[in-house]
């Protein structure tokens, strides 16, 4: 603790144990508190407490109060927990008789305050933080502390009931974990006392008939074997297992999903990842008895188990059984008997409660969708340790999605009720095109691609579909053509992709057109995202600008929505690759006079738009173009950047300074880059002369487009993001053009601040300064007259390190401090006298 | 209580419903799907129709080739176009005593029934659908006038001959009763029979119903109807809309606790939602003027045009259309425009507000202000100097086979530019464009029919629970095309009872109540007696005068009349005369004291035994039996009259007298 603090500290402790001197905002404690937490980290605690008394008499006195405000009382039990936390300090404040004062049954437990929820959370919190030896824990059990814990556990505070579950929790775990002997038996149950206890009292309640107090119980445990993978964690589940089975043969089961919770905490603990564990029997009789809802989350997370574990396939197919035998069920319900085999090559004992599930209104749509989510999830593991019958799954997928716009036909009763349930239901709708999307990873997706292909049509097709389900369709629809363009039978394949290429660009043409700007944008966001993937096919560059499509996106730069205008230039930044591809080719003459328009209409929007958004897609499609290196800006990139740099200059939105700033960093590196200058480890060394001439050729190229004036100028900007930006890009640039031998020369030369003298400095940058801004077309010669050694000057000169660690702290970091919390606390019961006086 | 059902035409119902004394006519719709059979008139010479070939028996016979005409494998029938009208023979329509119209579509039959039938009665209707459905009359006769056709087809329409036609002419029902348009002399004298109703007003009927028009919210004045007597109530339910478009919103609450709800006009498409239907109409637009074409759309004058221009209203500068010119043509077009700002009562709630402000409550009125659209009696005159390209043109008639749209149907339908949007949702598009084929104009179908749909009226009957509900057949099965839809169809309990043209239906409701008012002087007289707490009861003796389906009970007149007392000396000879009025009994008897009584009075061997109904008392040595049931008690004994007396006052001191 610095000195400043030690000496507020007193007057802060004075306040705080003053009943009469509220401290009105109570996230000044919290602050206190963390300070202390940290404070006690790095310090030692007992030192802490020695130097500064007045925080023992600060508890003294909060105990010694006869009225002390709820707030201040579970301050101080939370303060006493972290310094008790050290055992030292733990034997320290025990002399003086302070925890017992605190947490025994004579302290705040048996006062009025008790009834507060916060008094109680501060008594849980500050117990939580003193277990951390073994003296805390005998302090506990000793002063009968544990059985008020137990009571906690059903505390009507959530918040109180869930940290007293928590710290039985961390007792639990710290009293086993300390205990370092020999593997443990249950048998001879040499166990700390204070686990035994905690043992019993689980054993208990779980075999009690509270189902509250078996919720606590389940909770618990789940914790415990999530937090801890212990050898002795088996011990603990061979003597609790017997009661927790019991739970699962219950009608109905009542802990179905604190069950599921406990399952997989325990699946993913090493410990039991042998497959004779008879944790999977318990979990096998839950795949079978669990509520179908309920047991899709195990289900799936049985199946995202590595494959390293050693854990029985049964058990793994079974789980897939239960997240497929919706899927089946649906299929079933739309397809004639023997049409289709189904999903499941043996029927799973359950599915009339799944059928129930499903034709129930209040169920159907939640199941479905989560079932979806379940199997759109499993999609993306890398590695699934069963087979997934992808045909089959599709096909399911597909039917839901039928299903949900009318167009699938029910084959049974069931069907009939999923039908009028799911008809224009966006929830499914969503969810069935995700796990559409998810399985078109799968490379056996081409022989239902038709299938596929037609059910995309007809949602981005339907006036009925909503923005939302429209976006979702736009997403399936793109990974789709993304992952056949990639698959090696793409050729195969093409005429049906192109067939529905243009059947889609149709689509798209329309809904460029709608009256609704969020479908317009959405359109607009899938073209780029489809130009940006496909765009090296010439078969999809045909099939585009067969269609209205780029120029309907040409038009939409005009959308009076500024999303819609942003999006436009984002999907034009794009088409403009293919424009100039397209224009190569004879026959296409006029595509390379609209591609100058382009260029020109994007400037015109950077200059003139006078919404953010478009601006800053413009400057991001200018950054992709000079990264990528499209025609029009390799025509005369120092001219592109320079005019791009001067029209962001003069912008007052940061995000476009922003990205000027990395348009200008992209430029400096691909200029040194092509120099030979850039700080590649593997380039070839330049000779030092050579090296000298190329930098003092990049450093003319800066020059010329007034790199350093459109730098300096951000670094003085006042938003904080863009002066960092400006810093960094300035630091680097700094390393990249330190040259030994110039700076040699330089100094032979009298190229030193000495010799300019500080004034020139101000003076040069005050000139970039006011050249950076706009200026008459005239003048642009003039302000570009940089003089490159001078430049050189100022980067060495200006402590651009200092100016860097000063940008990156926060804007607050001084109100942040420890001394100005204790001022603050100080002021504050200031300002509450000064309060007082004014109400006489 | 019984329906008779003129009309097959679910949302063009005409349907009679007898209640109580009256004989109400429910809507009058017309069906104008027999004019898809005919050639369309077009207003200018069209070369292509004038030569179109005349159609050729398989024999070579050519009889009907005057008659009807070939046209891209159809046969249209070149004549005058002529309309199926509701059935006349099911009953005397001159029996008719009034007739209510809901909405301004279901009255286009109207002059048929009131001038041919020998109709005498009234006709209810709100003052906006008078005004409207006068203006959609109007545009049709001037439609069907103004190409005055000289012959008039009829050997088609032989039962015989007809046999041999294609489909679909060979398949047309009732043509022998379809008829040619009406004059406007006609129409304004149906129109003067119609009396103008308000929304919640009340009318009797003869003293024997009240009839009530309600807001339906489909269009402007639209209404629903509520027919009832004191214990009775039908509700009529005619298109009807739960969006928020221009009309005054649906009063859903004044339908419930209905004995019967007659439900007809529900949405005709009910797989389009109207709000993304409009989005379709738009983006459709947009694309078709953006590429350089015009836009058809073929529409009636009022109605969803108001909504459609509104849409446009907000979308044409976001789309770039802000030059395009929008041209709305009819011969009611001003008529329509200007009335609909001026019904402001009848309007929904946001618009009414505007009323006040003041501004006009819809924005074409901004449209017209601003020249972006503009409105003609039709295509000759003023338009022809103005006409630019590309544009946008709203006209009727959404049938294409009559009104200014069969002239842009010929002038634009040869480039793939241009596009018809079909908005009006009567006419199969298909059927419409028949005629036209073939067609190089693009085709979109944009169905808007706001009325309600399935989810919708299955979230009314549960709301308003009727006790039985009536349709047309048409919604108690899924639409023929799409089988598997069981979610479109009427889903209620009891099931919905269908019916269909030319049937007469027994509603399943049995009249059991009349209301009665007592004179004052009579009910002085009256002394109640408590038999259960709450219940009196008092005998009355009056005399039920009934008039004007009033029924009313008044003091009897004074005794002593020789014919009414020489009468009843004849029937009650056994009977002193000073009991005329026996007092009437009420109680049951119980069995336990009873025997006790009798055994108190001397009858030692009494048994009981219980029977289904009651139970009998058996006194044997007396020989004699009490049968005592629920309604009625007898002794039965051989001819001991004192012992008959002495029982019977036992048995009567059980009961209570009054």
């Amino acid at each position: 603790m610095d000195r400043e603090c030690s000496q507020l500290l007193p007057s802060v402790c004075a306040v705080l144990g003053d009943s009469r001197q509220l401290v009105a905002d109570d996230t000044f404690l919290e602050k206190f508190l963390d300070w202390f937490k940290t404070l006690t980290e790095t310090e030692s605690s007992l030192l802490l407490l020695r130097e500064n008394p007045c925080l023992t008499e600060l508890i003294t006195c909060v105990l010694k109060l006869k009225d002390p405000s709820s707030s201040t009382l579970s301050f101080i039990l939370r303060l006493t927990g972290i310094f008790a936390a050290s055992e030292s300090c733990f034997q320290y404040l025990q002399q003086r008789e302070l925890l017992i004062s605190l947490f025994g049954e004579v302290g705040p437990l048996s006062s009025a305050l008790w009834e507060e929820a916060s008094v109680r959370s501060g008594w849980v919190q500050g117990v939580h933080s003193m277990v951390q030896h073994q003296s805390a824990l005998h302090f506990l059990y000793n002063c009968g502390a544990i059985d008020v814990i137990f009571t906690l556990q059903g505390d009507p505070s959530l918040f109180v009931a869930s940290a007293a579950n928590q710290l039985l929790v961390h007792m639990l775990t710290f009293s086993l974990q300390s205990f370092q002997t020999k593997p443990v038996n249950i048998k001879d149950c040499d166990w700390p006392i204070c686990a035994q206890k905690l043992i019993v009292h689980i054993e208990e309640s779980l075999k009690s008939n509270s189902a509250s107090r078996i919720k606590q119980s389940l909770k618990l445990l789940t914790s415990v074997f999530g937090c801890c993978h212990d050898l002795w964690t088996e011990v603990l589940w061979s003597r609790l297992s017997e009661p927790i089975v019991y739970l699962l043969e219950e009608e109905p089961v009542h802990t179905g999903h604190l069950l599921v919770d406990l399952f997989l905490s325990m699946a993913r603990s090493p410990v039991f990842s042998c497959p004779e564990c008879s944790l999977w029997r318990s979990v096998t009789c839950a795949l079978e008895h669990l509520n179908p809802a309920q047991v899709g989350r195990l289900a799936v997370g049985v199946l995202k188990l590595q494959e390293w574990y050693e854990f029985p396939q049964a058990v793994r197919i079974q789980a897939l059984s239960v997240v497929l035998q919706p899927m089946d069920c649906v299929l079933k319900a739309a397809s004639q008997p023997l049409e289709y085999p189904g999903l499941l090559n043996k029927s799973v004992n359950d599915s009339a409660t799944v059928e129930t599930l499903l034709s129930c209104r209040s169920s159907c749509a939640s199941f479905l969708c989560q079932t979806l989510a379940h199997l759109e999830e499993l999609q993306y593991l890398t590695c699934l340790p069963v087979d997934l019958p992808h045909i089959p799954l599709l096909q399911s997928v597909v039917t839901i999605l039928q299903f949900c716009i009318g167009l699938a036909t029910p084959a049974s009763c069931l069907g009939n009720k999923i039908s009028r349930i799911l008809i224009g239901c966006f929830r499914v709708q969503r969810s069935a095109l995700d796990s559409l999307g998810a399985l078109s990873h799968w490379e056996s997706h081409s022989v239902f691609m038709g299938s596929v292909f037609d059910i995309l049509l007809a949602y981005l097709k339907s006036p009925d579909t909503s923005p939302t389900v429209l976006k979702k369709s736009f997403q399936a629809t793109l990974k789709w053509l993304v992952s056949l363009s990639e698959a090696p039978s793409s050729k195969d394949h093409w005429q049906q992709t192109e067939q529905f290429l243009r059947d889609l660009f149709l689509v798209l043409q329309k809904r460029l057109c709608s009256p609704y700007w969020e479908v317009r944008d959405s359109a607009l966001e899938f073209l780029t995202l489809l130009v940006k993937h496909l765009r090296e096919k010439e078969g999809f560059r045909q099939v585009l600008f067969s269609s209205e499509v780029p120029k309907l996106t040409e038009d939409l730069l005009e959308d009076p929505e500024s999303y819609v205008r942003a999006s436009a230039v984002t999907a034009m930044g794009q088409l403009s690759f293919l424009t100039h591809l397209i224009s190569k080719k004879p026959g296409l003459e006029n595509g390379n006079v609209k591609e100058k328009s382009i260029v020109a209409q994007l400037k015109e929007i950077l200059s003139t738009d006078s919404e953010g958004f478009p601006r800053r897609a413009v400057i991001r499609v200018f950054i992709d173009w000079l990264r990528e290196g499209h025609p029009d800006v390799l025509k005369d990139t120092e001219q592109f950047v320079s005019s791009m740099l001067q029209a962001v200059n003069s912008d007052l939105d940061w995000e476009v300074k922003a990205g000027g700033l990395e348009l200008a960093e992209v430029f400096s590196a691909q200029t040194l880059g092509r120099l030979g200058l850039a700080a590649c480890p593997y380039a070839a060394v330049l000779s030092s002369a050579t090296r000298s001439t190329h930098l003092s050729e990049s450093l003319q190229i800066f020059c010329r487009v007034k790199l350093f004036e459109f730098l300096f100028g951000a670094l003085c900007d006042c938003d904080r993001p863009v002066a960092q930006k400006a810093c960094d890009i300035l630091i680097a640039l700094k390393a990249e053009l330190r040259d030994e031998s110039s700076l040699k020369e330089g100094t032979s030369a009298g190229l030193s601040t000495e010799a300019r003298g500080i004034a020139w400095l101000e003076e040069t940058l005050r000139r970039w300064s006011s050249c950076a801004k706009p200026c008459p077309r005239g003048d642009a010669d003039e302000a570009g007259s940089q003089d490159p050694d001078g430049v050189l000057l100022v980067l060495r000169t200006v402590d651009l390190e200092g100016l860097h660690r000063s940008l990156n702290r926060s804007s607050d970091h001084i109100e942040k401090s420890p001394q100005s919390l204790l001022q603050d606390i100080l002021a504050t019961v200031g300002t509450l006298e000064e309060n007082e006086a004014d109400c006489y | 209580m019984k329906l008779y059902c003129l009309s097959g035409h679910p949302t063009l119902p005409c349907n009679v419903l007898k209640f109580k004394s009256t004989t109400i006519m429910l809507d009058c719709g017309l069906d104008m799907t027999s004019t898809l059979n005919f050639l369309p008139l077009p207003l200018v010479q069209s070369p292509r129709l004038s030569k179109l070939p005349g159609w050729v028996l398989k024999d070579g016979n050519t009889f009907l080739d005057k008659e009807l005409k070939e046209c891209s494998g159809h046969v249209f029938v070149d004549s005058a176009p002529e309309f199926c009208l509701p059935e006349t023979e099911l009953l005397d329509l001159s029996t008719v005593d009034v007739i209510l119209i809901s909405n301004y579509h279901c009255m286009m039959a109207l002059p048929y029934i009131t001038e041919y039938t020998g109709f005498t009665g009234t006709v209810y209707a709100t003052e906006p659908t008078v005004q409207i459905g006068r203006l959609l009359m109007e545009e049709l006769v001037n439609f069907i006038e103004r190409v005055p056709k000289a012959q008039s087809a009829s050997l088609w329409k032989n039962k015989e001959v007809q046999r041999l036609l294609p489909a679909p002419l060979k398949d047309a029902v009732e043509v022998s009763t379809w008829r040619r348009c009406y004059t406007m002399p006609e129409v304004n004298a149906a129109l003067s029979k119609i009396q103008l109703v308000g929304y919640s007003q009340k009318i009797e009927l003869f003293g024997a119903v009240q009839v009530t028009p309600l807001s339906s919210g489909y269009a402007l004045g639209s209404s629903n109807w509520i027919i009832q007597s004191h214990y009775e109530k039908v509700s009529y339910v005619s298109g009807s809309s739960l969006l928020t478009t221009h009309p005054q919103a649906m009063d859903q609450a004044s339908l419930k606790n209905s004995d019967v709800l007659i439900l007809t006009g529900l949405t005709q498409i009910p797989t389009a939602n109207p709000d993304g239907m409009v989005g379709e109409f738009c983006s459709n637009l947009a694309m078709t003027v953006r590429n350089g074409g015009n836009v058809l759309v073929p529409c009636y004058p009022s109605g969803v045009i108001y909504d459609l221009l509104e849409c446009l209203y907000q979308y044409i500068d976001s789309a770039g259309l802000s030059n395009v010119p929008f041209y709305f043509i009819s011969p009611v077009a001003n008529s329509s425009l200007e009335f609909s700002q001026i019904f402001a009562e009848w309007l929904c709630h946001n618009k009414q507000t505007k009323v006040y402000l003041p501004e006009p409550p819809f924005p074409h009125a901004e449209l017209i202000q601003t020249n972006k659209l503009k409105h003609y009696p039709s295509i000759h005159g003023d338009f022809s100097n103005d006409f630019k390209q590309p544009c946008v043109v709203f006209t009727g008639h959404p049938s294409l086979r009559f009104g200014d749209v069969v002239h842009f149907m010929e002038l634009w339908g040869k480039s793939s530019l241009n596009t018809v949007i079909f908005t009006e949702p009567d006419f199969s598009y298909l059927d419409a464009l028949a005629p036209y084929q073939p067609l190089a104009m693009k085709c979109v179908y944009c169905p808007i029919d706001t009325r309600l749909n399935f989810i919708q009226v299955s979230k009314l009957l549960k709301e308003v629970q009727p006790l039985h509900v009536v349709c047309p057949e048409q919604y108690t099965q899924p639409p023929p095309t799409q089988s598997h839809r069981t979610d479109l169809m009427i889903d209620c309990q009891p099931p919905a009872m269908s019916y269909r043209r030319a049937e007469v239906l027994t509603l399943p409701f049995k009249r059991r109540y009349e209301k009665i008012e007592i004179m004052p002087e009579l009910a002085d007289s009256l002394v109640p007696l408590e038999i259960k707490p709450g219940i009196s009861l008092a005998t009355v003796s009056a005399v039920l005068h009934t008039k004007d389906n009033k029924h009313v009970l008044q003091p009897p007149p004074k005794p002593a009349q020789p014919p009414a007392s020489k009468k009843r000396k004849r029937v009650s000879d056994d009977a002193p005369e000073c009991k005329p009025l026996k007092p009437l009994l009420s109680g049951s008897i119980p069995m336990d004291q009873f025997v006790q009584t009798l055994e108190k009075h001397g009858f030692s061997d009494v048994k009981v035994e219980d029977t289904a109904k009651g139970h009998i008392v058996l006194l044997q040595e007396a020989e004699t039996l009490i049968q005592i049931e629920e309604d009625s008690t007898h002794i039965i004994c051989d001819n001991d009259e004192t012992l008959r007396v002495k029982l019977r006052d036992l048995v009567l001191k059980f009961l209570q007298k009054f």
